[in-house]
């Protein structure tokens, strides 16, 4: 999952004034926001676009990628969503509100580009046919899903990348109906882990050409944390075997952990809370704060047992609502690469 | 010991509390001045700074065609990498309503919605959120949501830019973009309807504005320095008359050093009891001002202050300290004098007046020298105040010397003895009062030169309106649609339609506007040049020359038949360069034709209009109903000029409250000087009386005299202060601002400021003459009986 951060309140508040949780996730859905239930079955391509009557949605590709000279890359594209109200209007009266947050991670830099906009302009938003998301020219875009264009740019880096699935959708917990705490709190989630991407980096020492592997979350709800949650600690893992594990740790009076299990050929099976453990091995001071760059992370059932490594300790989005977020290694009973998400740890 | 010495110095004071009471009301009144202007000036600049928070620190995007841009210019942009941010501004009940997307405003803009009644929420939805201060607040229609913010300029308001739109009735209408000074690597090429501008690296109504600061400035300066005239004549004066005391300190055994650090300590909480009451003075006195300057520079450049004045450290602390600085300075040289005066000298207090005014002339002749130096060789504004201030304190530091040969002429004119005694008795008694009239001459000459300076700029502002608004009417189009209905109305109605086009162009290096003119007699009849071609309208229409603006000649050294670059394969001849005053940036001339070959995209939208007086209404009407111009985009020419006008007046009530307080300040002084030798020359007075004058008659005399030297001060005042108003036009104006302005001389004010000075002079003397004509005959008596 990359239950992320939204905004608005936190542009011009501070944090702590911000009810509970990372970046407000904790407060009551409230105001007429609609909530998940079990009972709904995801229909697509419809579901890939925005749903205004929840209050937040987001789209994040991260991606795990690799130069001609071997050096290792990461790379962040993410669309935000945060509602004010539950439904969308045109012009300035839209209480869509979107953020966009980009990054290249290379093992001895970090870049990062933030957009703020309204929706109901046409500076930001999302249609699921054919699939766009944007907001200022940063892009995502192709004719469904299948087959994507990725742009970004900042101050001193920009993107241009293309994306093929390889592999089918995977929707998390109960058919993508995604518990996220003892108290019920849950979010609609599903997947895209199996892209193979290709592009452009332009970096302020020259562009290099990079190949890898993306992977795709769509997630949205209207009040994905319980109010004692703080934060979350993600991982996306790709093995060498082909198959791939996608699990968090939510952090509260008492942990709550979420798993999924993925086949190389996307059969997911669900894990349920406890089975799947993240344990900080080792800390790294970052913006002030110790963040866990290190972890012994277990999934006895498929026999993982792995240690997951930063490419780079300082991975540190200095956004608005500042965060983790970074290419790993793994090594132990796997091996292979993936990302890396740490929310809510305070300075 | 130290009570000892303490209790014989306040002694002093206790024996003579006029003196202490001068010397306390001197400094505070010269602070009181300096201080005043200076809060005006903090005040002012407070405000442009807030204003300058708003855009002028960001480069901008506008239409090229001057109207306002619609929502597909501004999505196009952002989806093409462009950071910028809405703008949309309109008058709402006399208040600037600016309407921003709090989202995409770039952080440097410091505006935080969040907070202090704010919300983000509230402010992007529904009926949102208007920020402003309280009297703007006050003013807004009862329906809007108003919050309190005190960081947001004068007579504007804030608010979203959908709110903004709507209020304004100006739905999907943007004004202008702000560029945020960091953009992303990778960013589309900027349409071609659009153009931006960079942004200002000072605030234009910064800029302009310091011409009338400047005035302020030099009239706290020059008040101060009248003050400390004051200062240093009561200091002068108490410390001679206390060497007697001094030096029967030191015979008891009193360590000098001692005396000295008590004396010392003894300045410094005078001065800083003076500076106090100034610093409290000066605020009451800005407070007073506040208003007509604030009105003063909203018509004159558009520059919003506030009406409400706080006491911000900028100012006071810095009065206070040169409050303490000039009394140390003052004091400084009496306190030296003192330290080296032989033990066993005799304490002649008279004596000492004489020995020091014999090194003034010498002085004199070399700071006037300095001045004519720097005059010559000097360059930059420092040099130029510096140049000043010699000015100034030689001009001072002659009078005496130039009042001494004048009452020597009079007294060897003069055939009665009466007469001769009265010459006689004026040259004894002037080194007692040399340093009241050099206040009073400080005055004088302060009062010249500013008044000079701002008179002279009025005329030539005024003669400068009347060049450029030579049209009757101006008009304003919407579009290039409106724009030929305008003609077409213009071409029934009118005499000649003049249309108003310039494009931005970077002209010699100086950033400029290019003007197209039109051939038209308008032109040739009312515009005068500072330096020109013979016929040089003529060549500009042929499209053989350019005119440049006074700003341009100066700052890029341009001169007449230097060529000028207008595009890569166009230049011009220099054939002209007129004045244009309160325009900070440079302009050039060159003919419509060429200018629309130039900048082929650019079309008029202001136009002036040339039309008989009596067919005004016609037109107007004609200009409503069939070209559509609301009222608001129709200005007659003298609705402008007597707006313009009416802000000089405002500016000439400030400068005449300025100029009798002065006067009044010098009056203080001779009055003080007056009355404290009015006891110190009893022994002069007594024979005289003794010999068959009455008292009345010594009295009438006394008060002749005060304005006799008054008037001679005066005559000799007129001049300095004409160089001072010569060196602000010509020397500190360039520099400052980049134009000089012609000086012109203003009889009629200089008699009337003339007049002040003897006023100020007669009411000065008019105590002590009257205390003298009812003076019991024992005093005088007593002279005889304890003569020496």
């Amino acid at each position: 999952m990359n239950v992320k951060a939204v905004i608005l309140c936190l542009l011009l508040k501070p944090m702590a004034v911000c009810a509970q949780g990372f970046a407000g996730l904790g407060s009551v859905a409230q105001d007429g926001f609609a909530t998940p239930s079990s009972q709904t079955v995801m229909q697509f391509p419809r579901d890939h676009g925005a749903h205004p009557d929840y209050r937040i949605e987001w789209w994040y590709v991260t991606a795990n990628v690799q130069g001609q000279d071997g050096t290792q890359y990461g790379l962040q594209w993410t669309l935000f969503r945060n509602a004010l109200a539950p439904y969308e209007a045109s012009g300035w009266q839209s209480p869509q509100m979107w953020m966009g947050h980009a990054a290249i991670t290379t093992p001895s830099a970090q870049f990062t580009a933030e957009r703020l906009a309204r929706g109901g302009i046409g500076q930001a938003g999302v249609t699921f046919a054919p699939f766009q998301a944007w907001v200022d020219n940063w892009t995502m875009a192709g004719r469904d899903l299948n087959r994507l264009n990725l742009t970004a740019s900042g101050p001193n880096f920009a993107y241009d990348m293309a994306l093929t699935a390889k592999g089918p959708l995977v929707l998390h917990g109960q058919a993508g109906y995604s518990v996220k705490s003892f108290a019920g709190q849950a979010s609609y989630y599903y997947s895209q882990p199996f892209y193979d991407i290709t592009g452009t980096l332009h970096l302020p020492s020259g562009d290099v050409s990079v190949t890898g592997k993306a992977w795709l979350d769509h997630e949205w709800s209207s009040q994905p944390l319980a109010a004692d949650q703080t934060g979350w600690d993600w991982f996306s893992l790709s093995f060498e075997s082909g198959a791939k594990l996608m699990g968090f740790v939510l952090r509260g009076d008492s942990h709550y952990t979420s798993a999924t299990w993925i086949a190389p050929n996307g059969q997911a099976t669900p894990v349920p809370n406890g089975a799947f453990t993240a344990n900080a091995v080792g800390m790294h001071r970052v913006s002030g704060r110790d963040i866990p760059v290190k972890w012994h992370v277990q999934l006895p059932s498929h026999g993982v047992d792995v240690t997951v490594s930063a490419l780079n300790d300082d991975a540190w989005m200095a956004t608005s609502v500042p965060y983790w977020e970074g290419p790993v290694t793994l090594s132990g009973s796997h091996s292979g690469s993936g990302y890396l998400e740490m929310t809510g740890y305070e300075n | 010991m130290m009570r000892a010495i303490a209790s014989a110095l306040v002694s002093h004071w206790r024996r003579n509390p006029l003196q202490l009471f001068t010397l306390i009301v001197g400094l505070a009144l010269g602070t009181a001045l300096w201080a005043g202007v200076q809060a005006i000036n903090t005040e002012a600049r407070a405000s442009y700074a807030a204003a300058a928070n708003d855009t002028a620190q960001f480069s901008l995007i506008t239409s090229k065609s001057g109207q306002a841009m619609d929502m597909a210019d501004y999505i196009g942009l952002r989806r093409a990498g462009w950071l910028v941010s809405p703008v949309v501004e309109g008058d709402l009940a006399g208040i600037s309503l600016m309407g921003i997307d709090p989202l995409t405003t770039p952080r440097a803009m410091g505006l935080q919605i969040g907070g202090q009644g704010g919300d983000l929420a509230a402010f992007l939805l529904g009926d949102g959120q208007i920020f402003a201060r309280a009297d703007v607040l006050a003013k807004l229609p009862k329906s809007l949501h108003g919050i309190l913010r005190a960081d947001i300029p004068p007579d504007t308001a804030i608010t979203d830019i959908g709110a903004a739109q709507r209020i304004l009735g100006r739905l999907g209408q943007i004004d202008r973009l702000i560029v945020a000074p960091v953009q992303p690597m990778t960013r589309g090429p900027l349409a071609d309807n659009l153009r931006q501008t960079q942004p200002q690296q000072t605030s234009d109504v910064a800029r302009l504005t310091d011409s009338f600061h400047l005035n302020l400035t030099a009239f706290g300066f020059l008040s101060f320095a009248v003050g400390l005239f004051i200062v240093h004549g009561a200091i002068g004066l108490a410390f001679a008359q206390r060497r007697v005391m001094v030096r029967s300190l030191r015979a008891m055994g009193a360590p000098l050093r001692a005396i000295m650090g008590m004396m010392l300590a003894e300045l410094i909480i005078l001065a800083a009891l003076a500076g106090a009451i100034g610093v409290v003075l000066g605020y009451l006195m800005a407070e007073a001002l506040l208003p007509d300057v604030a009105s003063s520079l909203r018509g004159l450049y558009g520059a919003d202050i506030g009406n409400s004045l706080a006491f911000r450290a900028q100012w006071w602390l810095p009065s206070l300290g040169i409050a303490m600085g000039g009394t140390l300075l003052a004091g400084g040289g009496a306190l030296r004098t003192l330290a080296r005066m032989p033990l066993l000298a005799s304490a002649q207090p008279q004596a000492f007046a004489m020995a020091r005014s014999e090194g003034l002339f010498m002085g004199s002749l070399i700071l006037l020298a300095v001045a004519g130096g720097l005059t010559i060789w000097g360059h930059g504004l420092v040099t130029g105040f510096a140049m000043l201030g010699a000015l100034l304190i030689g001009g001072a530091l002659a009078l005496p010397t130039a009042l001494s040969g004048a009452l020597r002429l009079c007294f060897a004119l003069a055939r009665r003895p009466i007469a001769q005694w009265f010459w006689a008795d004026t040259r004894q008694q002037l080194p007692s009062l040399s340093l009241a009239l050099m206040a009073l001459m400080l005055a004088m000459a302060a009062n010249v030169g500013v008044s000079t300076m701002v008179s002279s700029f009025r005329l030539t502002f005024v003669g400068f309106l009347d060049q450029r608004l030579s049209s009757e009417m101006y008009v304003s189009a919407k579009d290039a649609a409106q724009g030929a209905r305008i003609a077409d109305v213009a071409a029934r109605y009118g005499k000649a339609l003049l249309p108003i086009v310039f494009a931005d162009r970077v002209i010699a290096g100086q950033t400029a506007k290019v003007y197209g003119v039109v051939d038209h007699a308008t032109y040739r009849d009312n515009w005068r040049f500072l330096d020109s071609v013979p016929q040089a309208w003529a060549v500009v229409a042929r499209g053989q020359g350019a005119l440049i603006n006074e700003q341009l000649f100066r700052r890029a050294g341009l001169n007449l038949g230097d060529k000028l670059a207008i595009s890569p394969d166009i230049s011009l001849p220099i054939v002209g360069i007129y004045g244009d005053y309160g325009n900070p940036i440079g302009q050039v001339i060159v003919a419509k034709p060429l200018f629309d070959s130039v900048f082929p995209q650019t079309v008029a939208l202001r136009f002036g209009l040339r039309v008989a007086p009596a067919k005004m209404p016609a037109l107007r009407r004609a200009l409503r109903e069939q070209a559509g111009l609301s009222d608001a985009a129709i200005i007659d020419q003298a609705a402008i000029k007597d707006m313009s006008l009416m802000v000089f007046e405002r500016t000439f009530t400030v400068t005449h409250a300025l100029n009798v307080l002065t006067l009044a300040v010098a009056g203080f002084a001779m009055l003080m000087s007056l009355l404290t030798l009015a006891d110190m020359r009893l022994p002069m007075l007594a024979p005289v009386w003794a010999l068959g004058i009455t008292r009345g008659q010594l009295a009438v005399l006394d008060l002749v005299r005060a304005i006799v030297l008054a008037a001679l001060t005066g005559a000799l005042g007129l001049p300095l202060g004409l160089a001072l108003a010569w060196a602000l036009l010509a020397v500190v104006n360039v520099e400052a601002f980049g134009w000089r302005l012609p000086m012109y001389l203003f009889w009629t004010d200089y008699m009337r400021l003339g007049g002040l000075a003897l006023c100020a002079a007669a009411l000065a003397a008019a105590w002590p003459a009257w205390r003298l004509s009812g003076m019991a005959p024992t005093r005088l008596l007593g002279v005889f009986r304890h003569e020496r």
